[in-house]
């Protein structure tokens, strides 16, 4: 008998054929990562029940089958080789597959050319992504692929990494987005990924099969890739088990099971793993830890006999939802702490309900909200206030301790720390979208293991071995902890292991400091994840302080808005009644704004009372009807300057110019030029979704940043025109505007023409004229493109170049004229106005709203001024920098945070593509500048979507900042 | 302590002072040949001294100082500098660093800069850190670069490139294991003491000693059986480094492979080259050119003794001169492509798949710049110019696991382990 073990990263199947290659035996089960446990079960079982004595030939499959069978000797077979051996027996006539695992997709093409794929490291997280996403809404997997079948409209969900996506769905959650459509956005995202990651071009049609639980299982999961892929799929019989047939047909040698079970036995305990020391040495240890921390405690209140006045805060964040009720001495009178389940709105409902039914006697005088469903829960039920959460922190922590110098509050899904400066918060630290290490983090663990948190987070007090799991995000942490468990950790070790890692990613990744004095020494910890007195130990230990935990640690944000709310009080309050609380109307309605070429897709909630809220929308128009403060936005008059170069007929016919990239700013030279040269100039349009997905399978490289990616949209936007000359050259070099060491581009910006033409394979039957030039070379650059020029058009001449390279120049340099001098003007006005003023930095291609995500729009509706970082650059001279400043774009960032240092109305707002390596080196060197001078650095992460919720947070915070 | 003299720029001076008693450390990348060239170093009248520490704290060290964001060479390099100042093995007031910077537009001319940043950050700031580079960078009056030095570096590379090569092409098929290493190791020792005493580094001697060391290579019993042939391309210091590739060599031969990693010659060349091709694609002084070029045929000279040495022995298969390979990417990638690796990379890809080593890892740090372009970004056009080249893409980060990478290459190589079996049958007719 043959028998073939598919381990995978969250599952094991076995599988036992006879003779014949008929399956005799066959299961599927969670591992819940006890492998060596599971496996012993197994194969004792198949021993005993199944093969009776009988020869058994064995081989191990799957991501954690492999380092076993390496250690044990047990013939291997690397799961798609394994895929593709069963498939060559069962479906012969197949083209393409399929195969969606736990953590793993892979795709492999059978006819034209055998291909395998699989994810990269970093775009793991499939089966074990949909189910974060299910806990996510807290529905079944079972459920949510019912409530997808109901669906009418799909969000666009970040189709690259589990953990964006999770951030993309946290706020259509808190904007009251139904669940079905989300279902459905989900799996549509997974099987965007897959396709967009792993076909990278290849086209896939024919017959195709869908492997592996996830596709099993999810009907809608399979209809969403028939709808990407515009095919009808099969999922054949057998489909969970294609790895585990295909390890058992290629099982050639008899294995000694007894042997194989003794020598996994001995695998299991060889606790080989890195390991810290433990958290306590002894219960007594802990015993003085939990009494030092007990004495910081809020003031209580009786809500049964207590009447009169009393002040409402709430908190609705990401996970869970917090009110607090305080009375007239700021004591509390009573709390509440509920995950949101994806709606807080019946939550706080409830909550309101009780407090009016049971307490008569107590009137709420005023109110106050503060998270990421504060527009919501404000619209929904008439609060007084919305506060940003960071001053809503900083109120509380001030209450526990009024010399506090630093707060670190670590919710489910975000971390949020600040410095306090003169009475200020002053430099936000926020967790970007990739490393969300928190509270939820931990949660999703513990439910893989099979765990409540709470229970949990106790296992790791006494862990003799604390796994050594580095800080990274959730989707590396997978396979890390599963290596430790493979290694002989146990739970206790593990759970210990990743309080140290959430609290490594707070103080090395998001905080970035190494020494524990730079914090301050009066330290506030606070939100649900410092409850856990692990993660409490871990961060005090690693600091070397002794910090201050409120035991009201969970619920400081609602209590900082409960003391802003008592502050605020006019004595009445604008919350909804008992009555209409009793009839409580919530509606939802989705649809596209009109409003701009944005079409933003928005969530309409309406509520009684002629109540509503909007959701989605990037700027104010849909819900102002008009638009704000829009003529002191130097984005939005660059970008409007640049569409203002039209093309003009010409002899020598149409040159198409994809817009992206380092064509933005160098639009009025190439324009110039070819317009001179007497081509007509036929620009790519404006970047939006459709435009990027248009491009998005012919990406090679999945973690090259999203300014890139665009790229292949504008590309195939001219080849759609027809335009038969396409010119994106290669420039290692940019201008040299004597700011710094040297004047390149980066490698990315410098050579991506390189990538479109390998890769793009729609480029063919077009001139696509992607050579090197330098137009930093004025005098050589006429002379060296000549002969570029003349191979796809051999009538042009010399001098004629030599001419439209003159008015080249001229039109560049007039182009950044008319920048300064506009920019000049708008800093102008807004000083007139008494205008904050943000210099929007980044690089010439975040002018796309595409890139930028409207944050232009949404700092002028703050009420600021926005200019770009080229406007202030030129009035710096050549400075010393602490890095290599040798690259055009980013020494202009350089220059603008030196400028603003002595500017007291200006303030620097950093935009980086995530994936920008450079930027790993930029933003700590703008930082630096700035706080040389004492200005407040913030930096803004964006990617193919952004988190416009965690912007406003640091925007809110930075004028809140301003106006202490 | 020596003095501490800084430029106008408020940079720490490596002064002659400190020539006379600091000792200077060097990050470890490529074994054989940094020990080779660390000695060349000694010989010029400076103490250097070689970092072998590797282990989790070096890679702790690396994400507590510096951005973690950053590339993970730089990572590593660091925290090997930090873990080895804070071992207590050396007295920091009495040691300097030296770290190598290219001047070109990817991020590693960076690193000398994000050194002495971590370096701040962890309150060491009075140890200098030299700059080792060929683009008049940061000079120091301690430490020169001349060119009996260069000379002598390039002397060490070169012999370094043929220790390599002729190591990975007998140790596959030994019949006594350790031969090959022991062979290695015989040599280095031979070479060091020559070194020591000035020899070893005329052309003449060069030539005579690399014939000699081949010569001595293809003594050693070997078993040719047919095996998976793997070539390893990628980010510099990833590509030769265990402690950036998770050992990946000595995986792959575990792994039952023949590993071929093109020598260090080719990137000297290439970024040379690079000066030349800067020259023709955007112009410049023709008395540069001259230079330069001048710069380039020695090296070709001594790239060709190398390959003339490795001919000699028929068993073993010779890198191919640089025109060769720099040929084999016409059309395919541009000249002008020269940040990191550049064009290299792609080329040396294609000439590993005309070699017989199709089967190919392309390594690199996770969100490498220049190899969204001439790694990953090229690899779609290799497969439609070389249809049999089989090549995966591993990126390497302080916390990718072990598990998955190795796992991807498993794949690589039960793909080429069924083509292997294929071209077997195929020359064994009836079988």
């Amino acid at each position: 008998m043959k028998v073939g073990l598919d381990v995978g990263s969250t599952t094991i199947k076995c599988v036992v054929t006879d003779d014949n290659g008929k399956i005799v035996y066959q299961s599927y089960e969670r591992h819940l990562s006890k492998i060596t446990e599971k496996m012993t079960e197994l194969l004792t079982k198949v021993k005993d029940e199944v093969v009776h004595g009988d020869k058994a030939l064995l081989t191990v499959s799957g991501s954690a089958g492999m380092g076993i069978s390496q250690t044990c000797h047990l013939p291997f077979v690397q799961e798609v080789y394994a895929t593709r051996i069963a498939v060559g027996r069962l479906v012969p006539d197949a083209d393409v597959i399929i195969e969606l695992g736990g953590e793993d997709a892979k795709i492999l093409f059978l006819t034209g050319g055998t291909e395998v794929r699989m994810n990269g490291s970093c775009a793991g997280g499939t089966g074990a992504f949909i189910d974060q996403m299910a806990t996510l809404l807290n529905v079944k997997l079972d459920e949510m692929n019912e409530l997808a079948n109901q669906y009418e409209k799909i969000y666009t969900i970040a189709s690259r990494c589990g953990v964006f996506a999770k951030s993309d769905v946290q706020p259509l959650l808190n904007q009251g987005a139904r669940k079905t459509d989300i279902s459905a956005s989900i799996f549509s995202a997974v099987a965007n990924q897959t396709i967009a990651g792993l076909a990278q071009g290849r086209p896939i049609k024919g017959k195709v099969l869908y492997l592996g639980g996830p596709l099993t299982f999810l009907s809608e999961l399979r209809a969403s890739f028939d709808r990407a892929l515009k095919v009808t799929g099969t999922c054949p019989e057998n489909s969970l088990y294609f790895v585990a047939l295909g390890a058992a047909y290629c099982s050639a040698e008899e294995t000694d099971l007894d042997k194989a079970l003794e020598s996994i036995r001995k695998y299991g305990s060889s606790g080989n793993f890195l390991s810290i020391p433990p958290l306590f040495n002894d219960k007594q240890e802990y015993d003085e830890f939990c009494l030092r921390h007990e004495q910081c405690k809020a003031p209580r209140g009786d809500i049964e006999t207590y009447a009169g006045s009393a002040y409402l805060g709430v908190d609705a964040g990401s996970t869970t939802v917090k009110a607090v009720l305080l009375g007239k001495d700021g004591e509390v009178l009573s709390s509440l702490y509920r995950s949101n389940s994806g709606n807080p709105i019946p939550i706080i409902q409830e909550y309101l309900l009780d407090l009016y039914r049971n307490h008569p006697n107590i009137t709420v005088e005023s109110s106050a909200v503060t998270g990421y469903g504060e527009e919501l829960l404000k619209n929904a039920f008439g609060l007084d206030f919305g506060i940003v959460e960071t001053v809503a922190h900083f109120t509380a922590a001030k209450h526990f301790r009024p010399n506090v110098d630093f707060v670190i509050d670590i919710g489910g899904q975000d971390m949020k720390c600040f410095k306090i400066r003169n009475g200020a918060i002053d430099n936000i630290f926020l967790n970007e979208a990739c490393s969300s290490g928190c509270g939820s983090f931990l949660q999703t663990f513990a439910n893989t293991l099979g765990y409540d948190i709470a229970e949990f987070a106790k296992l790791g007090l006494f862990a003799k071995h604390p796994v050594d799991l580095g800080s990274r995000c959730t989707v590396f942490m997978n396979s890390q902890v599963k290596q430790a468990q493979k290694d002989g950790a146990t739970t206790e070790d593990i759970s210990a292991g990743l309080s140290v890692s959430v609290v490594k990613n707070a103080i090395y990744k998001v905080i970035r400091v190494p020494n524990a004095a730079d914090l301050g020494r009066n330290i506030v910890v606070q939100g649900g994840t410092f409850l856990n007195d692990a993660v409490l130990r871990v961060f005090e230990k690693e600091l070397g302080v002794e910090v201050t935990r409120p035991d009201i640690s969970g619920l400081m944000g609602a209590y900082g808005a409960g003391i802003y709310a008592m502050r605020k009080s006019t004595g009445k309050s604008s919350l909804v009644g008992q009555e209409e609380l009793e009839n409580f109307k919530h509606e939802v309605k989705v649809t596209n704004c009109g409003l701009c070429s944005n079409h933003c897709r928005l969530t309409i909630n309406i509520f009684g009372g002629n109540r509503r809220f909007i959701g989605g929308n990037r700027c104010e128009k849909p819900v102002t009807k008009h638009s704000g403060g829009a003529e002191l936005d130097m984005y939005a008059y660059k970008l409007k300057l640049l569409r203002s170069y039209l093309p003009a007929m010409g002899p020598r016919g149409k040159i198409g110019l994809p817009m992206g990239l380092n064509m933005y700013e160098l639009l009025p030279f190439w324009h110039t030029f070819f317009t001179k040269l007497g081509f007509e100039v036929i620009l790519s349009p404006l970047s939006n979704r459709e435009l990027y997905i248009e491009g998005q399978a012919t990406i090679p490289s999945d973690t090259v940043c999203f300014p890139a990616k665009l790229m292949h949209g504008h590309v195939q936007a001219l080849v759609d025109a027809d335009v038969k000359n396409i010119f994106y050259p290669c420039m290692s070099y940019n201008f040299d505007e004597h700011l710094g060491d040297n004047h390149y581009n980066c490698p990315v910006v410098a050579y991506y023409p390189e990538v479109i033409s390998a890769n793009m394979q729609c480029l063919e039957g077009f001139n696509f004229i992607h050579d090197y030039v330098g137009i930093h070379r004025k005098y050589d650059f006429p002379r060296k493109i000549t002969p570029i020029l003349r191979r796809s058009f051999p009538d042009i001449t010399l001098p004629e170049v030599i001419d439209a390279a003159k008015d080249a120049y001229k039109a560049y340099d007039g182009y950044m004229d008319d920048i300064r001098k506009k920019g000049a003007e708008m800093i102008e006005e807004a000083r007139k106005r008494n205008m904050p003023i943000i210099i929007l930095s980044g690089r010439p291609y975040h002018l796309d709203p595409e890139i930028n995500h409207g944050i232009n729009k949404l700092i002028t509706s703050l009420g600021a001024a926005v200019i770009s970082e080229d406007v202030v650059s030129i009035r710096e001279k050549r400075f010393t920098t602490k890095v290599l400043n040798q690259w055009t774009y980013h020494a202009r960032l350089y220059a603008a945070a030196k400028y603003i240092g002595d500017q007291p109305d200006m303030n620097l707002v950093q935009l980086v593509s995530f994936g920008c390596g450079v930027d790993a080196i930029t933003t700590d060197e703008v930082r630096r500048i700035l706080e040389e001078k004492d200005k407040i650095y913030t930096q803004v992460k964006i990617d193919e979507i952004t988190n416009l919720g965690a912007v406003k947070i640091r925007l809110r915070s930075l004028f809140a900042a301003l106006e202490k | 302590m020596a003095k501490l003299k800084y430029d106008k720029n408020g940079r720490l001076l490596f002064t002659k002072e400190m020539k006379k008693d600091y000792t200077i450390l060097a990050p470890m990348m490529a074994p054989i040949h940094f020990h080779l060239i660390i000695n060349v170093l000694r010989n010029c009248g400076y103490k250097f001294e070689l970092l072998e520490n590797d282990g989790p704290n070096v890679v702790q060290e690396g994400l507590k100082y510096v951005h973690n964001d950053t590339c993970y060479p730089a990572l590593l390099v660091i925290g090997q500098f930090i873990d080895a100042l804070h071992s207590g093995k050396y007295d920091v007031n009495k040691t300097a660093l030296v770290i190598t910077q290219t001047g070109g537009g990817c991020r590693a001319s960076n690193y000398i800069h994000l050194l002495r940043k971590a370096l701040q950050k962890a309150g060491l700031e009075q140890v200098p850190v030299i700059s080792l580079n060929m683009s008049f960078l940061e000079g120091n009056p301690g430490f020169q670069i001349t060119l009996p030095m260069i000379r002598k570096f390039v002397a060490a590379m070169v012999y370094g490139d043929a220790l390599m090569l002729l190591r990975n092409q007998t140790e596959a098929y030994e019949v006594h294991k350790g031969d090959s290493n022991a062979m290695v190791e015989k040599w280095s020792e031979y070479l060091n003491d020559q070194f020591n005493h000035g020899k070893g580094l005329s052309r003449i001697q060069q030539k005579e000693i690399l014939y000699r060391i081949v010569k001595d290579f293809a003594s050693i019993e070997i078993k040719k059986v047919p095996k998976v042939k793997v070539g390893v391309v990628g980010e510099i210091y990833v590509k030769y480094s265990s402690l950036g590739n998770n050992d990946l060599e000595n995986f792959l031969r575990e792994q039952d492979c023949e590993v071929n990693l093109p020598g260090l010659m080719n990137f000297a060349l290439f970024k040379v080259d690079n000066r030349l091709e800067d020259i023709k694609l955007y112009g410049g002084s023709p008395a540069k050119y001259f230079f330069v070029d001048l710069l380039m045929k020695y090296l070709r000279q001594m790239q060709d003794t190398l390959i003339g040495a490795i001919k000699s022995e028929p068993r073993y298969n010779a890198p191919q001169p640089y025109p060769h390979t720099k040929s084999l990417v016409k059309g395919v990638i541009g000249y002008g492509d020269k940040m990191g690796e550049g064009w290299l990379l792609t080329a040396e890809m294609l000439e590993l798949s005309e070699e017989g080593y199709e089967n190919i890892v392309c390594a690199q740090p996770f969100g490498c710049l220049p190899n969204h372009i001439c790694g990953k970004g090229m690899i779609h056009r290799i497969k439609a110019i070389d249809e049999k080249s089989n090549i995966v893409p591993i990126d390497y980060d302080p916390s990718a696991t072990r598990v998955n990478q190795e796992n991807r290459i498993k794949l690589m190589l039960a793909v080429a382990r069924e083509k292997l079996r294929e071209q077997e049958n195929e020359t064994q007719p009836g079988a």
